[in-house]
């Protein structure tokens, strides 16, 4: 009789394999329930990975590094206007190269067929234009016409009845004038076209406080230099936060301080049970209907651990590829939806795709578990006492 | 002296932690040698299948000996003793056990893959074996696809497809009419039963005691008499 080592031949998987997939109806039901799951999880992970990204829009868009604002600012809609002297203040800080003014609000505009469209309406400072949009028609130079908007071609155009260069409007009973059409990285999460024109302009055109910064956009010399800005601009009483921090911090609001998190969290953990519940289930049928072949080769002289491979093959080769089916519907169904749907928001991450493995794995053994201590507990003798 | 196939000494097998325990096998010796085909008979309930399985290397006794080859198996750890039956003991179960979703051929190969042969290598072996038992050409079928008696010879080709020096049949013709049954242990006897090999067979079935060279006999977990056989009176 030859020694036996512990490894484990590909041949015992490959009957694994085959018991799995010959028995077709409970190998599709496997992977319908976990496809099905991953996809759900994926799905609504996706959408609220989606509504983070566009709740940021406007950071993302302007592309500042560095953002000052009031300390009670929680998103990039809800500003604080900043006095005047918090820029001259930002300025004067060693290490800055250089600092604007931004204005970013909300305003009411009619349209030449007479209807009312709420727009954001971005001014960018006069002298630098820092953060303007690309560029798809039309010269950024224009910006300085008379009455001159830019407006921006993303999911929420057509609110502005699909506009033109030279296409007229009226907020607040200015005319304003479309000069020139752009694109932006990031689409808006609030459902409203978004129009850029200069800073001053938009002070003139929309009815303000007293205050009338938003932010305080800051470029720093170099990357060492921007815990010094942080620093005196706290000291000064106001938040400097850089690009990705800010964004993090109008995450964290949308996460924690709005039932949108609680709802997605919600449906994800009840995809994880729907999945958990149809693919455990069916794996342990599965085992069950199994148990006396599986007590058979104990008695032919299988040892346990070599059965518990076999349920554990089985339980990752079904989990991966019903993984892999969701992944792939998921893609498919957001790249559909996409191409139909401006307005749809998801987009599949790296952490998605990692929380939604992390619970197929937690889907694939909790199903073996249940598996492998009835086929663990199965005696040979059994078999024989029938 | 020839080594014994099997030699169970003293044998006692007990069921239930406390009183009032069921004593299934009381105080047994068993043995059998190389050549033989060792029968082992009695009513329902009498203790035969829990001997077997004693003896075979399934079910521990509470006390006694049992030894194979002069090997004495209860002294082995689990998975020694489970390699130990993977290469020495073929089993044939009653309800055959074969897997529905396998072929024909990859149910005999089994053995072979358990003992980390080649995939193709053991499907080759099993299609040979197949051909011994007379179903090469049900190789690719599954066995729901067989008849009662194709699937025990399916079950006999899986367990003497290791070449094993012990056969085991538990009620091997329980589930077949007579004259199938009859055929299934004729083949045994002539196709099977070697100088090198031991078979020992569980049977109700009074109408194979031809085929046997010694025939014993339970009755409430004692060995109770020896028959002779038929096949030996002559």
């Amino acid at each position: 009789m030859p020694p036996m080592s512990p490894r484990l031949e590909p041949g015992i998987l490959r009957i694994a394999y085959k018991l799995l997939v010959n028995d077709r109806p409970k190998f599709v039901a496997l992977l319908v329930g976990i496809t099905f799951a991953v996809f759900l999880m994926i799905e609504m992970t996706s959408l609220f990975a989606g509504i983070l990204l566009r709740s940021s829009s406007t950071v993302i868009n302007i592309g500042s590094s560095i953002w000052v604002m009031d300390p009670a600012v929680q998103t990039v809609a809800n500003t604080i206007p900043l006095p005047n002297y918090v820029l001259d203040e930002v300025r004067s800080i060693p290490g800055v190269k250089y600092a604007v003014p931004l204005y970013s609000g909300s305003a009411l505009l009619k349209l030449r067929d007479g209807t009312y469209q709420a727009a954001n309406v971005v001014g960018l400072d006069d002298t630098s234009l820092v953060g303007s949009p690309q560029m798809v028609s039309g010269n950024i130079q224009d910006i300085f016409a008379e009455n001159a908007f830019i407006a921006v071609e993303d999911s929420e155009f057509y609110k502005l009845g699909n506009p033109h260069i030279g296409t007229e409007f009226e907020l607040n009973d200015h005319r304003g004038r479309i000069v020139a059409l752009a694109r932006v990285a990031s689409s808006s999460l609030f459902g409203v076209p978004t129009l850029y024109t200069t800073y001053y302009r938009a002070l003139q055109y929309i009815p303000n406080t007293r205050f009338t910064i938003s932010y305080v956009l800051v470029e720093p010399k170099t990357a060492a230099d921007v815990n010094t800005i942080k620093a005196r601009v706290a000291a000064d009483g106001y938040l400097a936060l850089t690009r990705d921090e800010f964004m993090s911090k109008i995450s964290r609001f949308y996460m924690y301080q709005t039932g949108i998190g609680t709802n997605m969290l919600l449906m994800t953990l009840i995809s994880f049970i729907v999945g958990l519940s149809i693919s455990g289930q069916t794996f342990y049928t599965f085992i069950l209907e199994n148990i006396d072949r599986f007590g058979a080769l104990k008695a032919i002289g299988a040892k346990s651990h070599e059965l518990v491979s076999m349920i554990l093959f089985q339980a990752t080769f079904v989990a991966l590829t019903g993984y892999g089916f969701g992944v792939g519907l998921c893609a498919l169904i957001i790249w559909l939806a996409r191409a139909h749907l401006p307005d749809y928001a998801a987009i599949i991450t790296f952490p998605n795709l990692g929380l939604a493995f992390a619970m197929v794995v937690v889907i694939a053994a909790s199903s073996s578990y249940f598996g492998v201590r009835r086929v663990l507990v199965i005696e040979p003798f059994d078999i024989f006492r029938g | 002296m020839a080594v014994r196939a099997i030699e169970a000494v003293g044998i006692n097998k007990w069921f239930g932690e406390s009183e009032p325990r069921t004593h299934a096998v009381k105080d047994v010796n068993f043995e059998a040698n190389f050549g033989e085909i060792v029968y082992v008979v009695g009513p329902s309930g009498s203790g035969k299948t829990t001997m077997l399985s004693m003896i075979s290397g399934i079910l521990r006794p509470n006390s006694g000996t049992v030894k194979i080859e002069g090997t004495e198996i209860w002294n082995m750890s689990a998975d020694a003793l489970a390699d130990f039956r993977l290469h020495k003991i073929g089993f044939v179960f009653q309800d055959y056990h074969l897997f529905p979703r396998l072929t024909t051929a990859e149910n005999v190969a089994i053995p072979l893959v358990l003992q980390r042969r080649d995939w193709d290598e053991s499907l080759a072996e099993a299609r040979r074996d197949l051909e011994v038992v007379g179903l090469r050409d049900r190789a690719q079928l599954p066995p729901v696809k067989l008849s009662g008696g194709e699937q025990q010879r399916v079950a006999i080709a899986r367990a003497i497809i290791s070449r094993p020096d012990i056969m085991i049949f538990d009620e091997p013709t329980a589930s077949l009419d007579g004259e199938t049954g009859r055929n299934i242990v004729q083949f045994v006897r002539e196709h099977l039963l070697s100088d090198k090999r031991c078979i020992v067979i569980v049977t109700h079935d009074s109408r194979i005691y031809e085929f046997a060279d010694r025939i014993l006999r339970m009755e409430d977990g004692r060995m109770t008499g020896v028959e002779r056989s038929q096949l030996n009176a002559q």
